[in-house]
């Protein structure tokens, strides 16, 4: 009973946090994002162009040395834009290698094969092609997620959704997703304020109950204020001349080291095809 | 739920953004055309809601806690097509920033979560609830047992996605190349933990948002994804009858003119063989052929034998026995099915509504 007080106690601080690590991982990235290194030279639409071909083609490898050696070539890049590798071993590996870690850990046993060790005490038989399936799983997980994060944190976030338009994306898409994310963190703060009133006026423990009821009615009064708030925008939208037809400022520049890197990236995901095939 | 990437082959990638796209499209029409210009700010601050909603910690029954997708109670306060655009957008955003499931598993995160989770949560929704009043306690366990069955149905489907990889994906030495469990196992590990908890997560929001709207706020739940517009007044019907359903009537109407295409196939589909066809030498060619090289068994098997004539259906090979021409059998069998199909849903409709109205009078 006590245990389960304490873990219901700790809700509103558990969401807290989670708004609190969401704001920290964005101001981080807007930091490094301002350093002066190689990805955040790019301009944001070469640097989707590049990178994404490579996340594509870690999935699309079945060789493991292939995978290993693009892994390689993001650790460099990551270098190279001086993103502290402390920092992605901590948010990103260890992170990725913990969760793909234990999914893929019971393959060691599960997959059919040659028998390569037997653990001692349980007699559990580790066969080569669980091993190889585990590794597999691990190394795209780890290589794509490395791409990704590069890819995020290198750039202002606003940028990144404005170059979204070089996939093709409708133009009203490319500007939704960033009113989105422009308003996540509106939400976030009012998320954020309601947790922190309600742990301010909390003298004693609430049962699970209470804090279900807690919890979903924030939720019903954040879709309340969600409603209510794209009526705002919809009006200070109108009242700005707003008729439905949507435009976005093309402020991107692209030189002669963007074209270079992209002909190196789509050079080095060509060869990574042919011979991961 | 979140699918990372590396778990999924970049086939089965593929083949999920493409079952996606027909979806968003449809979905971003009609939206669009019942909002008009309230569509962009509407669904941006929906689609930030959704992400935020996801941030929430529930606490569960047993002193745990668990996070919910927000796609049941986005369904019931916008319509699923709205849904699913805003919980799409929600899982783009979280894929590309907060590295919150993969960038090439992106289609197939969207499509159990966002287009199947918003299409079982309003059929659900609109089945339990019925035309019970806007604030029938009825709505609450409707709500309820819709998220409860969008994020396990949704479950399923990414199951299935995990599970399909090891038969197909093998590099030379039999080690699966991603996802490395069949469905014999990920499909009972992924489901335990969704019917048990993910499931109640999503079941206590929707219904506690939907609770919640009730006491303070009924008119967001009768508006749907036309919330605020013009559209808002009008009676369900004109939006949700013939009126919405007759570009799909046309298009059904095309596809059963095109069944004919089938006879273009030459030979049988792979695994549908009739007992009779192993004992017919070009059929067995065909079957060799088509299995690597490797004959089928000489003789039909005995199970297969046995069961198959147990039932000899009424349209065998699509073309009734009076029929002679097998084009003119596949649109007749096409108008048939279909026609059965719908026949059956406007009889359950007919029980529905029936039913709706009766507990609409004692109501009032």
């Amino acid at each position: 009973m006590t245990r389960a007080r304490k873990n219901s106690q700790g809700v509103v601080e558990r969401s807290l946090a989670s708004f609190v690590s969401a704001l920290e991982h964005t101001f981080y990235a807007e930091e490094l994002a301002k350093k002066n290194g190689v990805l955040q030279k790019l301009d944001p639409r070469v640097k989707i162009a590049a990178i994404l071909p490579l996340i594509v083609i870690a999935a699309l490898a079945r060789r493991l040395w292939v995978i290993a050696v693009l892994f390689a070539i993001a650790v460099g890049v990551a270098m190279l834009s001086n993103v502290p590798l402390g920092t992605m071993a901590k948010r990103v590996w260890l992170g990725v290698f913990t969760f793909t870690g234990l999914i893929s850990l019971p393959a060691l046993f599960l997959t059919p094969g040659q028998a390569i060790y037997t653990l001692p005490l349980l007699g559990w038989i580790v066969t080569a092609q669980g091993l190889r399936a585990a590794t597999y799983l691990i190394m795209r997980a780890e290589t794509a997620a490395t791409f990704s994060v590069l890819l995020v944190l290198c750039s202002p976030w606003s940028n990144l959704l404005k170059a979204f338009r070089v996939l093709r994306l409708p133009i009203v898409l490319v500007v939704m997703l960033g009113m989105t994310y422009r308003y996540i963190f509106l939400l976030l703060r009012n998320a954020h304020d309601m947790f922190t009133s309600r742990k301010s006026r909390m003298v004693g423990r609430l049962d699970g109950r209470e804090q279900r009821r807690a919890a979903t009615a924030s939720a019903g009064v954040l879709i309340s204020k969600t409603l209510q708030l794209s009526g705002d925008v919809y009006s200070a939208m109108r009242s700005r001349g707003f008729q439905g037809e949507v435009y976005v400022l093309d402020e991107f520049r692209t030189g002669w080291f963007d074209w270079v890197m992209l002909a190196a990236c789509v050079t080095l995901a060509t060869l990574a095809f042919w011979f991961g095939r | 739920m979140h699918i990372p990437d590396g778990y999924l082959s970049a086939s089965t990638c593929a083949v999920l953004y493409g079952a996606a796209v027909p979806f968003w499209y449809v979905a971003f029409a009609r939206v669009k055309r019942l909002l008009n210009t309230r569509l962009v700010p509407l669904l941006a601050v929906v689609s930030a809601f959704c992400f935020v909603i996801m941030m929430f910690n529930v606490p569960l029954p047993g002193g745990t806690t668990g996070h919910a997708v927000g796609v049941g109670a986005a369904t019931v306060v916008l319509g699923p097509w709205a849904s699913m655009l805003s919980v799409s957008i929600a899982l783009l955003i979280q894929a590309v920033f907060f590295g919150d499931g993969g960038i090439t598993t992106l289609g197939a995160n969207c499509f159990n979560m966002a287009i199947v989770g918003s299409l079982v949560a309003h059929l659900v929704y609109r089945a339990v609830a019925g035309r019970t009043a806007i604030t029938s306690s009825r709505r609450v366990w409707a709500a309820a047992s819709a998220g409860y069955a969008a994020i396990n149905v949704a479950a399923l489907f990414t199951a299935c996605e995990l599970g399909i990889q090891p038969v197909f994906f093998k590099d030379a030495s039999g080690a699966p190349l991603y996802a490395p469990y069949a469905l014999h196992i990920a499909i009972p590990a992924m489901m335990l933990g969704h019917l048990s908890f993910a499931g109640l997560a999503e079941l206590f929001v929707s219904g506690g948002v939907v609770a919640y709207l009730q006491r303070t706020n009924p008119a967001l739940l009768g508006q749907n994804a036309s919330a605020g517009t013009d559209d808002a007044a009008r009676p369900p019907a004109a939006t949700t009858g013939w009126r919405i359903t007759r570009p799909l009537w046309s298009r059904l109407a095309l596809l059963m003119l095109l069944t004919p295409l089938g006879i273009l196939a030459a030979g049988r589909a792979w695994g549908e063989w009739g007992a009779k066809d192993f004992s017919d030498p070009k059929v067995r060619q065909q079957i060799t052929a088509a299995s690597g090289n490797i004959a089928p068994p000489s003789q039909e098997p005995q199970g297969l034998a046995r069961l198959s004539s147990l039932w000899s259906a009424p349209f065998p090979q699509y073309a009734p026995r009076f029929v002679r021409r097998p084009a003119f059998g596949y649109v007749m069998s096409a108008v048939f099915g279909s026609g059965l199909i719908l026949g059956f849903f406007l009889v359950i409709a007919w029980i529905a509504g029936t039913r709706g109205a009766e507990a609409s009078k004692t109501s009032t």
